[in-house]
């Protein structure tokens, strides 16, 4: 067995195990965490098949910020941790049968007898000289750019959705109006009045 | 060298468990938003692995769109948590019933 062999196999055990952790773990902060240590265990992953951006990708963006988000959700949420676990025991037989089903079916498709690509040998040894980034820069930017601009449009929509639904408009608080202040008429400050002569 | 059913195997195994996650974790909203995060990562692993083992790239793109829509989703999701909670008080799914459907 090479190091490729035991990197792969001990990061697929990291997966599934702090996967484990995520799905069962009473704390949401630190399934949260183990959600992290996933996401680290399968950027190795995807590094051994070659996909070095978006291992890097994965960890920036996903670990950098989105868990971040999470982490942040959690702690300004006050979540009673007790009372999150009161169904937990009545339907976990049935979701687990349901689950040792799923995987039963999904690993009994991947078969030889069934399974066309099962045979498939890693199709190219790329040399010292490949740029992953490079090859998918030039597709992304060339076949794909349509989709790509279509990409940028939906993160735009999603800041501005994000940020109208969480603003709150801030209360009991004396703000300036500039458009009232720009308008006012010298009319209005001041009045002259004539004294009568008595 | 890894064979390609390897990955498979990984993500199928990845793919049920984040779906006994959402079954399971009823009582929290962002644990389910998680386990659908496990979901996409499960899912684009297979498309790394296709793409890795077929010599081609459309499956990274594909890979990156999907990172793209996800992390929108998690922005949009979370903030749709917030709002629930400051409106609620919990973040229980079974409790989200007011529209009776």
């Amino acid at each position: 067995m090479g190091i490729i062999d035991f990197i792969f196999y001990v990061s697929a055990a990291l997966v599934l195990g702090s996967a484990t952790v995520v799905v069962t773990s009473r704390n949401p902060v630190r399934s949260a965490l183990a959600l992290v240590l996933t996401f680290l265990a399968s950027a190795s992953i995807w590094m051994l098949a070659y996909a070095e951006f978006l291992a890097l990708i994965l960890i920036l963006v996903y670990v950098g910020a989105v868990m971040t988000l999470f982490l942040f959700v959690i702690m300004m949420l006050d979540i009673d941790v007790v009372t999150t676990r009161q169904r937990f025991v009545r339907y976990a037989p049935l979701v687990i049968a349901m689950g040792v089903i799923l995987t039963g079916l999904l690993l009994l498709a991947l078969k030889p007898d069934y399974f066309v690509f099962a045979h498939l040998q890693s199709a190219v040894d790329y040399g010292l000289s490949y740029s992953n980034t490079a090859e998918l820069g030039k597709i992304l930017y060339t076949e794909y750019v349509l989709a790509f601009e279509v990409a940028a449009v939906l993160l735009l929509v999603a800041i501005i959705a994000a940020v109208s639904l969480a603003h709150r408009k801030p209360r009991d608080c004396k703000t300036q109006q500039p458009v009232a202040q720009m308008m006012v008429d010298p009319k209005q400050r001041i009045r002259l009045v004539k004294p009568e002569r008595k | 060298m890894i064979p390609l059913t390897h990955f498979l195997v990984v993500s199928a195994i990845l793919f049920s468990l984040s779906l006994v996650g959402v079954m399971l974790n009823r009582k929290n909203i962002i644990l389910v938003l998680m386990c659908i995060e496990l979901m996409l990562l499960a899912v684009n692993t297979n498309f790394i692995a296709f793409a890795h083992y077929l010599g081609d790239l459309s499956g990274q793109i594909f890979v990156f769109f999907i990172l793209t829509v996800a992390a929108a989703e998690a922005a949009i999701g979370l903030a749709i948590v917030v709002l629930l909670f400051r409106n609620r008080g919990s973040i229980d799914v079974d409790q989200m019933n007011q529209l009776k459907g």
